[in-house]
């Protein structure tokens, strides 16, 4: 059994698809350089079946843009913000109708990936579509 | 109003601008922009699209300022939405062609003057798409129901693909002929049969018998790693005057030009081949589009 102490405040993002924890981490921009302490728990036996990651994020508050972001690598990940030892909020992270400013269009003919544009996207189906070059892409590929 | 997309206009707007542009075409109407200027911004070369815009402008009544990366500030290093900002304040409207995707509603997104897109890489060219639907309905007198056939590399031309576009939302029965590899990308059709219940179907093999227009677009060698094999397919698919005793005896055949080898010159000649009145179609379509954007 792994045993990972409790966390004063910052994130727990639970039910990530497992093998995704690492690229958590990099969405948060969870570096080498963070000062505080993170655990990262790989292929951990879910009580849904199979197994996920779980990642522990001391001193940090995920909002819901990174919560956005987060949602297309692992749908129905839950983010649990921790203050004061205890479970403040906790939500599911689901696929977002749009994105504002988040995410990155993946065809590098695109402007976004030359000019100075925000990137947005709109959902159709289970595929998001580039409001600049109007293709449509995986939700994974936009991260 | 600007027009980035044909995704963007519905039918009754599409009908509207060709049926106004029958009328400009028949003599029956007459746009009147004078005072207003256009600005071209052609970041990418083009001879039919750049001077129809500046034709049509010009038969409006417009002025036309013609703007050349090349000897512009962008050689200074100014940035695409600087340069925008600055020409917007000198027209009232801007043309624009750029060789990156989404770049024109970039544009429409920095300026307030009315844009249109005079085409963006490999994803948009609403007025071309205009002009082929323009083409269509002329010399067929209607769109729905016509047998139409695209023939060439129809996995990277932009104007196959926003032309099934408008062809599903008038209820064409659409026929694709590419060589294997060079097909319409199966995402796009499902996206066309879901909106507009467009079911096309797909052929590697030259057949236009059935067809009430062919609309040919190119299939560029390099494409290809092997010269023989392209040289090969070009054959192949290229349209001769022997295959036509098979067709319907009036069918429309439409390119959107330049054409290379794709179409045997002999047909140029022929009463079917209609390609440079398509190309002409683009000075009242491109006038229609004034006055709705500037409207």
């Amino acid at each position: 059994m792994l045993k990972v102490d409790t966390i004063e405040m910052g994130t727990v993002v639970d039910h990530i698809k497992a093998g995704k924890g690492n690229k958590v981490l990099e969405i948060l921009n969870i570096g080498e350089d963070y000062p505080h302490r993170v655990a990262l728990m790989m292929h951990v036996p879910s009580k849904q079946g199979g197994t996920k990651d779980i990642v522990k994020i001391e001193g940090k508050i995920v909002d819901k843009n990174a919560a956005n972001i987060i949602a297309l690598i692992s749908p129905g990940s839950t983010i649990n913000i921790i203050k004061g030892e205890k479970v403040e909020d906790k939500f599911k992270v689901d696929l977002p109708a749009e994105l504002d400013n988040a995410g990155k269009c993946p065809n590098p003919n695109c402007i976004t990936n030359s000019e100075n544009a925000n990137n947005r996207f709109r959902k159709e189906s289970e595929s998001y579509r580039c409001y600049y070059c109007e293709r449509l892409f995986r939700a994974d590929e936009l991260v | 109003m600007n027009l980035i997309s044909i995704r963007d206009i519905d039918i009754k707007d599409i009908e509207g601008i060709l049926d106004h542009a029958e009328k400009i075409d028949n003599g029956d109407s007459k746009v009147d922009l004078g005072g207003k200027i256009l600005a071209t911004m052609f970041f990418e070369p083009s001879t039919r699209t750049k001077l129809s815009f500046q034709s049509a402008a010009m038969r409006c009544g417009m002025e036309v300022l013609d703007f050349s990366p090349g000897t512009s500030s962008l050689k200074k290093g100014e940035s695409f939405a600087d340069t925008l900002k600055t020409v917007e304040g000198y027209a009232d409207a801007l043309a624009i062609r750029h060789p990156k995707e989404g770049a024109v509603r970039l544009a429409s997104s920095v300026v307030k003057k009315p844009v249109v897109n005079g085409g963006d890489g490999g994803n948009q060219h609403p007025t071309q798409t205009l002009i082929d639907l323009f083409s269509i309905k002329r010399t067929k007198g209607r769109i729905k129901d016509l047998n139409i056939t695209l023939l060439g590399d129809l996995k990277h031309a932009r104007t196959m693909r926003s032309l099934v576009y408008g062809l599903g939302m008038f209820g064409a029965n659409v026929t694709l002929v590419s060589p294997r590899g060079l097909e319409m990308d199966k995402k796009y059709l499902e996206e066309v049969n879901k909106k507009f219940g467009l079911s096309v179907k797909v052929e590697n093999k030259p057949d236009y018998s059935d067809a009430d227009v062919l609309y040919v677009c190119r299939i560029q060698a390099e494409r290809f790693a092997d010269p023989y094999e392209a040289q090969s397919v070009q054959e192949k698919f290229r349209v001769k005057k022997v295959d036509l005793k098979d067709a319907k005896e009036d069918l429309v055949i439409l390119h959107p030009l330049p054409k290379i080898n794709e179409i045997e010159d002999s047909i140029d000649e022929m009463p079917q081949a209609k390609y440079f009145e398509q190309a002409h179609y683009g000075i009242p379509l491109r006038q229609a589009v004034l006055d709705y954007i500037l409207r």
